[in-house]
C-alpha cells in the first residue's frame, strides 16, 4: 500500500461542506416559493428555447413595457434571441429615443438604433412612481438575479393573483398575490387569456405568457448563460484530466518513498 | 536571500545573473532542495492553493478594475457593463467574486489545520502571528471589495459594519465620519474603499511574502508535531511537493470552476442585484458566508455590562478574600475580615441598586458585541501562549483533539445561526439566539479556559521517535 487514496478524502469532505455553508445563509422569506416550473436552461447543460425567448420578447413589449424599463439591455442584444440584423434594426426602429444636441443645439427625437438602450417607459424615477400611484415599478434587466429563485419566482408573481387568504386586508389600488412578499402588490394582474396574439401554435394563456416572459427576463438577466456552461464544461474536463496525470505522477513519484 | 557560499550554474546566462544577484541560488534553495517533512497529508495543500488564490484575486481585480466606475451613480452598472459588454467580463467578475469565497475556504481550513496540529506552537509563533494578520487584512480587503458593486447589500453591509465602530466610546462617532468621509455613506466612502481595496491586496501580498519567509526559518510542522531530525525525515520541496501541491490544487480548482461557471450567484445575496437605495432597508441584512461565525459572536451579546455585574463581581472577591489571605498570609486575617465586609456591602448596594433601576452602563450591549467579534479573533493572536502544552499534534493529545472538533462544530453552527434572521427560533422551541450565546460562550470557553487547563493537566500518548519512524509505523497498519 503506497499512497493512501483515502488521506484525501476527508480534506474534500470538509471543503465540500464548507461550499455547503453558504447554501444555508439564504433562507428566510415571509413568502411560500413560488412552484418549480420545467425550463430548458436549469441544470449543467440547459439551454434557452429560442422560440420561447422570442415570445416572451414579444409579451415584454407588449405587456410589461408600458411600465417596466430594462435599461441594461440594447436593442443589439437581440441576436441572443435569435433575430438577425434586419430584423433587429427593423424591431429598434418602431422606438424613438431622444438624442442631440445637434449642429444648431436642439435636442431631436429619431428611430432607435440597435446601438441604443432599451427605450424606458418614463423619463425618470418620479414620473414612474406618479403614473403608478406611488410605486415604482422595477427595472426587468436583472429582476431574476435579484430575486431568490428568480425565473420560478417572476413565474410565481404573474400566475399568483388571487382573492385575498387569511385575512389580508389589501387596500383599495393593490391586489393580493400568493407568492408576493408580504402578498400585496401593486401591480394590476398583467396578463390574461388571448391578450398577446402569439404567431405559432402555442397556448395563449396567462400561463404560458408567464412562461415565456420568465424565460426571456432570464436570458436578459443572463445572456451568457450558454457560453459560460459551454466553457465551463471545457474546463473542468480539462482540470479532472490533468488532475489525473498529476495523481498518477504523484504516486510514482512517492512510491519510492514509503 | 541566496547570499553567502554559492554552487555555480553550468548555462553562462543563469551564472551570469546568479553571480550578480542569486535568484537562481534563492529559488533552488527555498522551492528546490528545501528540505520538507515527508509526512504531510492533504491538509497541508491549503498554503499553496491559498497563495493561487491570492494571486487570482489580483490578475482578475487589476482587469476589473480598468472597466470599473467608483461613483455611487455609475458603479452598479459599470458593473453590469463588464457582466454584458466587457469580452469575457462576466467571467472575470465571477471569477473575482466566487474567488474571494475560495480564497477563505482555503484559508480557513489553512487556519484550523494549523490548529489542529498546533503549528502555532514555538518556534513557530511569529509565522502564526504574521497568518492571522493575513486573514485580518483578508477580512478588511473582502467586505470592502463587496461594497463596490454598490448593490443593496454593498451599502446596507456598509452602513451596519461602519456603524460597528460608532460603539468605541467618545472616540466612535467621530471615528464613523472619518471612515466615510463625510456624514452619510456615500461618494466619498465608495472612492476611499476602491482605493483600499487596490491597496490592500498587495499589503496581503507583502505579509504572505514575511509569513513564507518566517516558513522558511524554521521549517514546516507536520501532521505528528514532531521536528524533523534528519535527511530521513524530509524530501526535498521540488518535485515531491511541488507535484503534490499541484495535483491538490488541480482538485481545489474543480470546485471552484464548477461555481464558476454552474452556480456563479449562489454565494451572493440577490438583493446585490438591486442598485443600492438609502431609503429602503433590505429584510434580513446579511454579511457575505465568511463572515458569518463573527456576526454570530457580534449579535449574541444583546446584554449590557452595568453596575450590577461590577457589583456581583465585587461581592464575589470580598467572599474570596478570607479565605485567600488565610492561604498566602496569615497573619492579616483580621484585615481581610473587614476588608471581605466592606466588598459585601459596597458591591452588595451597587448591585441591589441596579436592581431598583440606578444603574451605570460600563458596557454597552453594541460594544459588547463590537468587543466579542473582535476578541474572538484576537484570541488567535495570543494562542501560542494560551496553549503552552509541550505536545503539538492533536494526533497525541486526545482531550484536546475531541475539544478541538467540538470548536469546528461550534463555528460551523455560528455561522449558520448568522445566516439566520436575529428573531429565528431554534425548532420553534426557543430563540435561535440562545444557542448563538451558548456557542459564543463555548468558543471563548475553549482559548481562555479550555486550553490553559490542558496545557497543564492533558495526559498525551506516546509520541514516536522520529517522523520516519511514524511513517513505517502507519504503513505497516495499513498495509
Amino acid at each position: 500500500m503506497m499512497i493512501k487514496s483515502k488521506k484525501i478524502l476527508p480534506v474534500l469532505l470538509v471543503a465540500l461542506s464548507l461550499c455547503g455553508v453558504p447554501k444555508l445563509a439564504s433562507a428566510a422569506s415571509d413568502a411560500p416559493h413560488a412552484p418549480k416550473q420545467e425550463w430548458s436552461f436549469s441544470g449543467m447543460f440547459g439551454t434557452y428555447d429560442r422560440a420561447s425567448l422570442q415570445r416572451g420578447f414579444k409579451v415584454y413589449q407588449n405587456v410589461c413595457s408600458a411600465c417596466h424599463a430594462m435599461k441594461h439591455l440594447s436593442y443589439r442584444n437581440l441576436d441572443g434571441l435569435g433575430y438577425n440584423e434586419a430584423q433587429i434594426k427593423s424591431i429598434a426602429s418602431n422606438y424613438s429615443v431622444s438624442d442631440g444636441p445637434n449642429e444648431e443645439g436642439e435636442m431631436f427625437d429619431r428611430p432607435a438604433m440597435p446601438s441604443d438602450r432599451f427605450v424606458s417607459p418614463y423619463p425618470n424615477e418620479n414620473a414612474a412612481k406618479f403614473a403608478n400611484a406611488g410605486a415604482l415599478p422595477p427595472d426587468l434587466s436583472l429582476i431574476t438575479k435579484a430575486r431568490h429563485d428568480g425565473s420560478n419566482y417572476v413565474h410565481g408573481i404573474l400566475t399568483g393573483y388571487s382573492a385575498p387568504e387569511h385575512g389580508t386586508e389589501v387596500p383599495e389600488g393593490k391586489y393580493y398575490n400568493k407568492y408576493f412578499p408580504g402578498h400585496v402588490i401593486s401591480m394590476a394582474p398583467p396578463l390574461s387569456n388571448d391578450i398577446v396574439p402569439y404567431e405559432d401554435e402555442t397556448p395563449q394563456t396567462t400561463d404560458q405568457y408567464a412562461a415565456d416572459v420568465s424565460h426571456f427576463l432570464t436570458w436578459a438577466a443572463d445572456p451568457y448563460m450558454e457560453d459560460r456552461k459551454r466553457i465551463g464544461l471545457r474546463v473542468i474536463i480539462f482540470l479532472l484530466v490533468f488532475a489525473g496525470i498529476m495523481y498518477a505522477y504523484k504516486r510514482r513519484l512517492w512510491s519510492d518513498l514509503h | 536571500m541566496g547570499s553567502g557560499p554559492r554552487q555555480k550554474f553550468d548555462n553562462p546566462v543563469v551564472e551570469w545573473v546568479d553571480s550578480r544577484l542569486p535568484l537562481f541560488t534563492l529559488m533552488q534553495r527555498e522551492y528546490g532542495a528545501f528540505p520538507v517533512p515527508k509526512n504531510f497529508n492533504y491538509f497541508w495543500n491549503f498554503g499553496a492553493i491559498a497563495g493561487v488564490m491570492l494571486v487570482t484575486m489580483i490578475v482578475t481585480g487589476i482587469v476589473l478594475a480598468m472597466q470599473y466606475t467608483a461613483n455611487t451613480h455609475m458603479a452598479f452598472d459599470s458593473v453590469e457593463r463588464i457582466m454584458r459588454d466587457v469580452n469575457f467580463g462576466w467571467m472575470l467578475r465571477y471569477m473575482h467574486s466566487n474567488g474571494a469565497s475560495f480564497f477563505f475556504i482555503a484559508v480557513y481550513i489553512h487556519i484550523f489545520r494549523g490548529m489542529y496540529y498546533g503549528s502555532y506552537k514555538g518556534p513557530r509563533e511569529l509565522l502564526w502571528i504574521l497568518g492571522v494578520v493575513i486573514f485580518l487584512l483578508m477580512m478588511a480587503t473582502a467586505f470592502i471589495g463587496y461594497v463596490l458593486p454598490w448593490g443593496q447589500m454593498s451599502y446596507w453591509g456598509a452602513t451596519v459594519i461602519t456603524n460597528l465602530f460608532s460603539a468605541l466610546p467618545l472616540v466612535g462617532e467621530p471615528i464613523v465620519t472619518w471612515l466615510w468621509g463625510g456624514f452619510s455613506i456615500d461618494n466619498p466612502t465608495l472612492n476611499r474603499f476602491f482605493a483600499l481595496h487596490y491597496l490592500l491586496p498587495f499589503v496581503i501580498f507583502a505579509v504572505v511574502f514575511l509569513h513564507v519567509w518566517a516558513l522558511h526559518i524554521c521549517g514546516s510542522n507536520n501532521p505528528e508535531g514532531v521536528e524533523p531530525k534528519g535527511p530521513q525525515d524530509t524530501v526535498s520541496f521540488h518535485p515531491y511537493y511541488t507535484i503534490k501541491d499541484s495535483f491538490g490544487l488541480l482538485v481545489f480548482l474543480v470546485l471552484y470552476c464548477l461555481f464558476v461557471f454552474f452556480a456563479p450567484d449562489s454565494l451572493g445575496h440577490p438583493d446585490n442585484y438591486i442598485p443600492a437605495n438609502p431609503l429602503v432597508t433590505p429584510a434580513h441584512i446579511v454579511p457575505e458566508w465568511y463572515f458569518l461565525p463573527f456576526y454570530a459572536i457580534l449579535r449574541a451579546i444583546t446584554f449590557e455590562i452595568t453596575s450590577f455585574h461590577l457589583g456581583g463581581l465585587i461581592v464575589l472577591a470580598g467572599l474570596a478574600m478570607p479565605m485567600g489571605v488565610k492561604r498566602f498570609c496569615p497573619d492579616y486575617q483580621m484585615f481581610a475580615m473587614v476588608g471581605a465586609v466592606l466588598c459585601v456591602i459596597v458591591g452588595g448596594s451597587m448591585a441591589l441598586m441596579a436592581l431598583n433601576d440606578t444603574y451605570v452602563v460600563f458596557i454597552t450591549a453594541k460594544l459588547g458585541g463590537v468587543l466579542a467579534m473582535f476578541g474572538a479573533i484576537a484570541l488567535w493572536f495570543v494562542m501560542p501562549w494560551l496553549d503552552t502544552h509541550p505536545v503539538r499534534s492533536a494526533r497525541y493529545r486526545p482531550m484536546f483533539r475531541a475539544l478541538f472538533i467540538l470548536l469546528v462544530i461550534d463555528f460551523l453552527a455560528l455561522g449558520y445561526i448568522g445566516s439566520q434572521p436575529a428573531d429565528a427560533m431554534f425548532f420553534g422551541l426557543f430563540p435561535l439566539s440562545l444557542v448563538g450565546l451558548a456557542c459564543t460562550a463555548y468558543y471563548f470557553g475553549f482559548f481562555v479556559a479550555i486550553l490553559p487547563y490542558l496545557s497543564k493537566k492533558e495526559v498525551v500518548r506516546t509520541l514516536p521517535p522520529s517522523i520516519h519512524d511514524a511513517v513505517l509505523a502507519r504503513n505497516k497498519s495499513h498495509s
